[in-house]
């Protein structure tokens, strides 16, 4: 009896090195997230009139979702940013798995070189991306009305961001092509994961090329392309700079490609002759962020929980 | 309360201790620093302006620290709030200034004897709405017009036109011709299709000020036809734009035109500028051409730039020694000359040297002048009718909505919260 409890640990002391080094992470983080986030919330429940700040409830809320004017910009740039991320959905991350799939092809000559050209984009400033495909489409300068005349398509060309129909589709395929090489490396990593081994049991039993893909490499890569997704998602939901360098504060034309970055972006710095309104701001800001939290806590407890990570 | 004492000790110390300091040490040198948004003009005011001052008044040295014209706004919001403005602040005319003078961030200037030199309808902008403060020194007006390449008018062998008929003439002479776009503007900006096109010919539809004021009175809707009818001509200018014009930005605008390749551009005074440095043709200007059934010409000569005193400043008394030289002729003449297309508020004759700008300011003896209809009062609210117009204006030229879907949409969305416009 008395050896088991000799056999107990002694009591650790204090380890007081973990709280030291998190403590500048922990303080940083705090200063620049945590406290602006919960100060966002604090103002969106207040409101400004006559030169004095007074608190007004949920009354902000209600505006924006009660008043026609104010529900009908929220719903209009929510549905475009909607449609913002399908088109991620459907273009960029099936092709970003199908580049890594070919590249993870083991006989493929210049495929470092595919790589960092597919990658490239992702590191140049939205900025320059909006002002290169601004000039490239640009029906005056742009080389793309020649560029279809060579191919016999010179009808398909239409002055593309100007037009409401075709506005929002071809920002998001800007974006795509800017974006494409995060997933595209993100799968790869995730291709070259999977032990040769598996492969070769494939192969024994006969899977090859694109069935071997579909079968046995696909759902192997399935938690990547979660979390692919969800990245897709928040870095969508929370897009601004692509539109507004390409289309202007307001969203144009005629707000066809207004999102909730833009829209937040005009409520709460203002914009021309309207004056900014940090309340009504910040109760949007509110609203966007409970739209991403609300989705990924949704993929965390119902699809992440039942993903299982093969082990080998 | 507190605030404000706390805030006359805060000048009433400094005041002693410049005082003192001027007494003691004999010329104390006080900086002030000039806030604005025209980071174009920096040369211009280090180089001519700042130099023309410090000649007559050694003691005061002055410093020009403008920022983007976009990051303006909210720039000098978080200075004034934060406390670390500029002693000068470079005014936007109507509400954004005077949201300022309200907060009490600018000095009241009513009394400055310089503001003499100012017609009431030139300090409008930068007046309370009923006219008895001003709290901004008028710098500079611009106009709207029309500039036109001259060669390209010799060669298809037509004359600046002076009514619409005349001017869609021109136009279809241009079109038939085909070597020129008849017409350059774009409407992806979609501000150009409002400030140029709604703005430059508006006046005439609406008849300047009296119609400009009856809206503000409510004795008029934007729904009335003279109020329509230029979004109709606006609907007919589409014809004669560039390939594309949907995707033409603004800068696509002059850059087209400065090649040479249009004939004919709705435009703004402060273009002049930038187009004599660029195009190598000979350049002429028309006004705004009238509207059928008139002989009057109408000009939108907009007030839009202005210099206001921080009432935080600690140099107060240097300040104004600087608005009184702004308010003064000769300060009128350096800054027309060196700006050509920013035109002087100011009641005493300026003599302009640049001869496309000579022709701009011509207009202002023939027409009538009226401001932008949409920047005093009515841009307050919820929606903001600038706004408004700048997309509506854009929609009518895209061919997406008709004159009248417009002007009934911006009509309903003034009265949603303007009162004299809600029976």
């Amino acid at each position: 009896m008395t050896d088991e409890t000799d056999l107990k640990p002694p009591p650790r002391p204090w380890r007081w090195h973990i709280a030291v080094f998190l403590a500048p992470a922990v303080l940083v983080y705090t200063a620049v997230m945590i406290i602006p986030l919960f100060e966002t919330l604090r103002l969106s429940f207040f409101n400004r009139a006559d030169g004095q700040t007074f608190f007004v409830g949920i009354a902000n809320y209600a505006r924006l979702f009660g008043d026609p004017r104010w529900a009908a910009s929220f719903w209009n740039a929510l549905w475009n940013n909607a449609y913002f991320f399908l088109i991620h959905m459907v273009v960029q991350n099936p092709l970003g798995i199908a580049l890594a799939a070919l590249l993870s092809v083991s006989r493929l000559p210049g495929r470092a070189f595919y790589r960092s050209a597919i990658f490239l984009p992702t590191i140049l400033s939205f900025v320059i991306v909006g002002f290169i495909w601004k000039l490239i489409l640009s029906p005056l300068w742009g080389v793309t009305p020649s560029l279809l005349d060579l191919i016999g398509l010179r009808w398909l060309f239409a002055p593309y961001l100007g037009l409401e129909t075709y506005a929002l589709t071809t920002v998001a395929l800007v974006s795509v092509w800017q974006w494409v090489g995060i997933p595209m490396m993100l799968i790869y990593a995730a291709l070259l994961t999977i032990p040769e081994d598996l492969i070769e049991a494939a192969e024994i039993d006969g899977i090859t090329g694109f069935s071997q893909f579909w079968r046995i490499k696909l759902p192997l890569i399935l938690p990547t392309i979660g979390i692919v997704s969800i990245l897709t998602f928040v870095g969508n939901f929370n897009a601004f700079d692509l539109v507004y360098s390409m289309q202007g504060a307001m969203g144009g034309p005629n707000g066809a490609t207004d999102i909730l970055g833009t829209f937040l972006y005009r409520t709460f710095f203002g914009f021309q002759l309207q004056g900014g309104d940090p309340h009504m701001g910040a109760t949007i800001a509110t609203v966007m962020f409970g739209i991403i939290l609300v989705v990924i806590s949704i993929y965390l407890f119902i699809i992440q929980r039942r993903m299982r990570r093969y082990e080998f | 309360m507190t605030n404000r004492t706390s805030r006359t000790l805060l000048i009433s110390t400094a005041i002693a201790a410049m005082v003192a300091g001027a007494g003691t040490a004999g010329a104390q040198e006080t900086t002030l620093v000039i806030e604005s948004w025209r980071n174009d003009d920096l040369a211009i005011w280090r180089n001519e302006i700042i130099p023309a001052f410090e000649a007559q008044h050694p003691d005061i040295a002055v410093e020009f620290q403008p920022a983007a014209p976009t990051e303006y706004n909210a720039a000098l919001n978080a200075k004034l709030d934060a406390g670390s403005a500029g002693d000068l602040i470079t005014c936007r005319p109507f509400d954004q200034s005077l949201q300022l003078y309200d907060d009490g961030y600018l000095a009241d200037l009513t009394d400055l004897p310089g503001m003499g030199n100012f017609s009431d309808v030139a300090r409008t902008a930068w007046s309370t709405d009923d006219g008895s403060e001003t709290f901004c020194v008028p710098m500079a007006a611009v106009l709207h017009g029309f500039i036109y390449n001259a060669e390209a008018f010799e060669e298809v062998g037509v004359e600046p036109p002076a009514t619409e008929e005349e001017f869609f003439a021109v136009l279809d002479a241009f079109q038939e011709e085909g070597t020129y776009i008849p017409l350059v503007m774009g409407t992806i900006d979609q501000w150009e299709a409002a400030t140029m096109g709604y703005q430059n010919i508006g006046p005439a539809y609406w008849g300047g000020e009296e119609g400009r004021t009856a809206l503000i009175a409510g004795e008029q809707a934007l729904t009335d036809e003279g109020w329509v009818e230029p979004l109709r001509v606006l609907a007919r200018w589409s014809d004669y734009l560039g390939d594309g014009y949907q995707a033409q930005s603004y800068p696509d605008s002059q850059n087209l035109f400065t090649l040479g390749r249009g004939a004919i551009y709705p435009a703004g005074s402060w273009e002049i500028s930038v187009f004599e440095n660029q195009a190598i043709f000979e350049m002429g200007a028309f006004p705004p051409p009238t509207a059928p059934g008139s002989d009057t010409c109408h000009i939108s000569d907009h007030p839009d730039i202005a210099l206001g005193l921080n009432a935080d400043s600690p140099n107060q008394e240097a300040g104004r020694t600087f608005l009184e030289w702004v308010a003064s002729p000769e300060f009128a003449e350096i800054y027309a000359n060196q700006l050509p297309g920013f035109f002087p508020l100011i009641d005493a004759e300026v003599e302009i040297d640049n001869p496309l700008a000579q022709e701009f300011a011509s207009w202002r003896a023939d027409c009538e002048s009226t401001i932008r209809s949409t920047y005093q009062i009515l841009s307050r609210g919820t929606p903001n009718l600038e706004n408004e117009t700048w997309a509506h204006t854009a929609n009518v030229m895209n061919g997406v909505e008709t004159p009248e879907e417009a002007a009934e949409a911006l009509q309903q969305g003034l009265a949603e919260w303007y009162g004299p416009q809600q029976d």
